[in-house]
């Protein structure tokens, strides 16, 4: 039953994405590269890379994305429902909550132990797309003889741009593939 | 407020509208949703609208759709925020369907191959630029649980592979803990 599948697997993702944005980035590679197969590590970092540059949360995005390759239209709509029910439901919940009771301290706690971990979630996944992009085939055998150095020069340039200029990372992207398609297509 | 179709509409245009030219997510979003519902249209208060959006920040999922589902229920009930969903889902939907049809007719591609990998080193770029400044707000606390449960979730994950889910929850469980903690020392000091 795969829209079953899809289903539970992107309800978890909405369920558990606490933080906005990136926050769901880990939970949808632990869904979807790790537990399902259904995307290769490159395929997520496709997926990522797509998603920065078009409009809409992630997680929609890649609901959408998985859905279609694995069951086509009907898979993306299943898979978008899945992620946004659990927000339909907390949120109207939390809603009627507020208006009566105005402050839940429950609630601030939760938030206060998570903001740490999801910053530490959100730096492994984005170490894994680094290890992706600067390793030629394996990123798991870290045999520094593998490394591609254009890569290292790309991620170190639009790092440098960003800190330094806080450019748009949708130009910083776009540049970076611009500039390092010309590299790997001339030689 | 009256509620009639017109309002429908205009909930969904509007919500269709902005989810469709922004880029960037939740961040970027929720300032431009308080400037079309506060500002323009003066269908919610400026405090109100603040509310909303802590709401939606502190819930689970996207905040953009939180955002819409809130204003969407405070506007026109359940159905409000059915339309909402709707505006806010649609363009993501309809972009990417496409995208993952033309994604699989282009993967081969040399040229198409080569700028995805070029571009994955700028994507990488980007996310620890995040990174570093969320880090940075977290060490700037002087917290020292929210540092210790920084870096004990970065090495359960990463060296450890901890399921995520299982993470969060334990972390969670931990916040909630240290402020109840922390009020009964208040109570018991008063």
């Amino acid at each position: 039953m795969i829209y079953l599948e899809l289903f539970w697997s992107f309800f978890q993702i909405g369920l558990f994405s606490i933080g906005g944005g990136y926050a769901a980035m880990p939970l949808i590679q632990n869904q979807v590269v790790d537990i399902h197969h259904w995307l290769t590590m490159t395929e997520f970092a496709d997926v990522v890379t797509i998603a920065e540059m078009t409009p809409g949360p992630i997680a929609i995005n890649s609901a959408t994305f998985v859905g279609t390759s694995v069951a086509g239209l009907g898979g993306a709509i299943i898979a978008t429902i899945g992620c946004i029910l659990p927000s339909c439901i907390i949120v109207l919940a939390l809603a009627y909550l507020y208006t009566r009771f105005k402050k839940l301290v429950a609630i601030q706690g939760i938030l206060n132990g998570l903001r740490p971990a999801v910053v530490a979630l959100i730096a492994s996944a984005g170490i894994a797309i680094f290890l992706l992009a600067i390793f030629e085939s394996n990123p798991v055998s870290l045999d520094f003889s593998d490394v591609n150095l254009i890569s290292v020069i790309l991620f170190a340039a639009s790092l440098f741009v960003l800190r330094k200029f806080k450019l748009n990372p949708i130009y910083v992207m776009l540049g970076t593939g611009i500039v390092g398609m010309g590299i790997y297509l001339l030689i | 407020m009256e509620v009639d179709r017109k309002t429908y509409w205009k909930l969904f245009i509007s919500t269709f509208y902005l989810s469709s030219f922004t880029f960037g997510g939740g961040y970027v979003i929720v300032p431009l949703m308080k400037k079309k519902f506060v500002d323009e249209l003066n269908w919610i208060e400026e405090k109100e609208m603040l509310d909303m959006i802590s709401i939606a920040q502190s819930s689970p999922g996207a905040i953009a759709v939180n955002a819409s589902i809130i204003i969407g229920y405070r506007i026109a009930g359940v159905l409000g925020s059915l339309v909402t969903i709707a505006g806010t889902v649609l363009p993501p939907l309809i972009i990417l369907s496409v995208i993952s049809l033309f994604y699989t007719a282009f993967r081969d591609n040399v040229a198409v191959n080569a700028l995805m990998r070029a571009m994955r080193a700028g994507v990488a770029a980007v996310i620890i630029d995040v990174v570093i400044n969320m880090a940075h707000n977290i060490i700037k606390e002087k917290n020292i649980l929210s540092l210790l449960i920084m870096i004990a979730a970065f090495i359960a994950t990463f060296f450890f592979k901890v399921n995520v889910i299982m993470i969060i929850l334990i972390c969670g469980g931990i916040g909630v803990a240290s402020t109840y903690y922390k009020l009964k020392k208040e109570a018991v000091k008063k």
